[in-house]
């Protein structure tokens, strides 16, 4: 396990090198730059903007820069931003914390619906209530993130039942609980959002898993001897089927965080999304790199917890 | 099977449909895609009058002009103005089309004959036809997640092919490659890369630059399923036979091993051309796709970020909607194919006896 652990860190570590380093040829490749529409403005002197640039090294060549970034990495620093004149991390860490609290919300929200739900319409396949909700997933999975983000704000706009953008009202509430219903208020929109966004998915994902096991002799075996219905299907059928969907959670953690931007951006909610777009549009590098990289570390954590999850559930991968 | 097949033909028939839909749209909509009526903001979708205000009946149907009530201030308030109207006419001479007006194509299928306007699904916020658009749009948005399917799957034979075929380091190279790549959220790995490209760019470059940017970020998840066919393809007794007999690399790829790929290839385009026609039009939406004025189904949505105009202009959803019966189909004939697939594997199975045969990996 630990020599596992140890691989998978090693492997971690080699990824995100390759892909910042990706990130930074791509930025020596672009044409533009931060301190460009600087100079198309005519009070800012010339030799202002050549000395700016030369105070944040922008223009030097590109191995020395990825050094220097390097370095400003290994202080926790992770790179300087042009844009807010700071370095990354104290500016990243507040909104990666927004963006891992809707992404845990809407992961767990939306498997705590797909299991029963995919298990119910495994075990009544066929009848006419599980082909209903079946073309309701399918209509679902058709219906692009953006559709269903914009859909939900214009009902909150036009009922006015939940409030539509940012995380707390402009008066913060003194008291701890206040402060916590004004925020859950706030999340359950772009939560909503996100969770019909990945539903879909997963319960398909759910749905075909049981109906293959329903098929083995264990589950006839089973339901001979009398077994109730519902042991049978959570009890029985359930951990047999949890191998593929244990790395299906692995996958649905990159689906999440790919949703999760853009809900974030169309929703006003002030997590990394938003952010990794300005700092496009600005070209901030630094801020842009960070991003990329928390999204990776992201993706691999998903994976990581199904890989060990499933060396914990699965005594046959343990033997291995 | 024949009913299978003829599914299969029924939901390709209707794809195909759409896209020459699209391709005519300089005839099938009844205006340019950029021709701007000022005073009519926001309109919405006008209403074919069957029977007058007297209750007499017309075969051909007739159109209101819209009239603003708002006189400039606020957001427009329309009534309908029967005193000037239109008739429906098929087949109409369009003298105003300036985009085609040199080929002498000046044809529509459809339009309005008389003074009023004629909005079958409503105005944006330039007083444009939202149909018009609507199907001048699906042609960048379609047409760029086809293209870049084929970049990607081009990509992907080629990288999957040299992994899968020459292995040994070339092929450790390429898998770590596709491993960087897959270690990304897609949507942050499409940013990333579109990040540092130029940013103001006209619509045609900004076309081929989003084609490129969506092709390049998804090669590496059929470049693996190719590599896995190859693998187990090379493998097979007659590629043993012809190597025997001589045959250069090149040959055994070209004649034997990349048509073997053919089905997952096919299979692959028709789950990946609705995640990249998503991948256009969610760029577009962000700002960093096709941009204003060419319409693009993404560019049209982005109108909705003003709150103003998700609240009250329904019909300005119609371009994202219109994609949910396109994904339908296309995820119809990607499920057809898929199972397809996996028939042929099990008969390939059954037939060579063995359990070994892993399609994707």
């Amino acid at each position: 396990m630990i020599h596992f652990l140890a691989h998978r860190l090693f492997r971690a570590v080699f990824v995100l090198l390759g892909v910042s380093i990706l990130v930074f040829v791509l930025i020596d490749l672009a044409p533009g730059q931060y301190f460009q529409e600087m100079r198309l403005n005519p009070q800012i002197s010339r030799e202002t903007v050549a000395a700016l640039q030369v105070q944040y090294c922008v223009g030097q060549s590109l191995p020395v820069q990825y050094w220097r970034w390097l370095k400003s990495v290994s202080r926790g620093e992770l790179g300087f931003s042009l844009a807010y004149n700071s370095p990354v991390w104290p500016l990243l860490r507040p909104r990666i914390g927004n963006t891992l609290m809707l992404t845990a919300a809407a992961l767990v929200c939306s498997w705590l619906i797909a299991i029963p739900l995919g298990v119910w319409m495994a075990s009544r396949a066929g009848r006419w209530d599980a082909r209903v909700s079946s073309v309701g997933t399918t209509l679902l999975l058709a219906t692009p993130d953006v559709l269903i983000a914009l859909g939900l704000l214009a009902l909150a706009l036009r009922t006015a039942w939940l409030p539509t953008g940012g995380m707390h009202r402009p008066a913060l509430d003194s008291e701890v609980f206040g402060r916590i219903k004004d925020l859950a208020i706030h999340l359950l929109l772009p939560l909503c959002a996100l969770t019909a966004a990945m539903l879909p998915l997963l319960v398909r994902h759910v749905r075909s898993a049981i109906l293959e096991v329903l098929h083995s002799p264990f589950i006839v075996a089973a339901r001979g001897h009398g077994v109730p219905r519902s042991r049978l299907l959570f009890g029985h059928a359930l951990p047999a089927a949890a191998n593929p969907l244990i790395s299906l959670f692995g996958v649905s953690v990159g689906l999440l965080l790919s949703g999760s931007l853009l809900i974030e951006v169309i929703m006003s909610w002030p997590g990394v999304g938003p952010m990794f777009l300005q700092a496009i549009l600005e070209r901030d590098p630094h801020v842009v790199v960070a991003s990329v990289l928390f999204s990776t570390v992201f993706l691999m954590t998903g994976s990581l917890v199904a890989d060990v999850s499933l060396y914990v559930v699965d005594p046959r991968i343990r033997v291995e | 099977m024949l009913k299978r097949n003829k599914k299969l033909l029924l939901l390709g028939t209707s794809l195909i449909l759409i896209h020459i839909l699209v391709l005519g749209a300089f005839f099938f909509a009844p205006y340019d895609p950029g021709e701007q009526h000022r005073d009519n903001p926001f309109a919405p979708p006008t209403r074919l009058h069957f029977v007058d205000s007297e209750g007499k009946l017309h075969l051909r149907p007739y159109v209101c002009s819209w009239a603003n009530h708002a006189n400039g201030i606020g957001a427009p308030q329309y009534v309908e103005d029967c005193s000037r109207i239109s008739t429906l006419r098929f087949l109409v001479r369009d003298e105003r089309s300036h985009s085609l007006r040199g080929l002498g194509m000046a044809w529509r299928l459809f339009g309005a004959d008389g003074p009023a306007p004629m909005y079958l699904l409503g105005t944006d916020d330039y007083g444009r036809d939202q149909l018009s658009r609507l199907l001048y749009g699906g042609r960048i948005s379609l047409f760029a997640g086809l293209l870049a399917t084929g970049l990607s799957l081009a990509l992907g034979l080629l990288m999957g092919g040299v992994a899968g075929y020459f292995g040994s380091w070339l092929d450790d190279i390429i898998m770590r490659g596709a491993e960087v790549f897959m270690a990304l959220p897609w949507i942050y790995l499409l940013f990333a890369v579109r990040a540092f490209l130029p940013l103001e760019v006209g619509a045609r470059q900004s076309f081929f630059i989003l084609i490129g940017v969506i092709g390049v970020t998804g090669w590496a998840r059929p470049s693996r399923l190719i590599r896995g066919v190859i693998l187990s393809a090379k493998e097979r007794d007659f590629v043993h036979a012809a190597r025997g007999f001589g045959a250069s690399h090149s040959y055994i790829l070209r004649r034997h091993l990349l048509p073997q790929t053919s089905a997952v290839i096919l299979t692959q385009a028709a789950f990946l051309i609705p995640q990249f026609i998503l991948a256009e039009v969610t760029l577009s939406f962000l700002g960093l796709g096709v941009g204003e004025p060419v319409p693009s189904w993404g560019n049209m949505l982005a109108s909705l970020q003003k709150y103003y105009v998700l609240e009250s202009y329904w019909w300005m959803f119609l371009s994202g909607i219109i994609l949910i019966p396109i994904f339908l189909l296309y995820n119809a004939v990607a499920n057809a194919l898929s199972a397809r697939l996996e028939r042929a594997d099990a008969e390939v199975r059954s037939s060579m006896g063995t359990q070994k045969l892993q399609v994707a990996s």
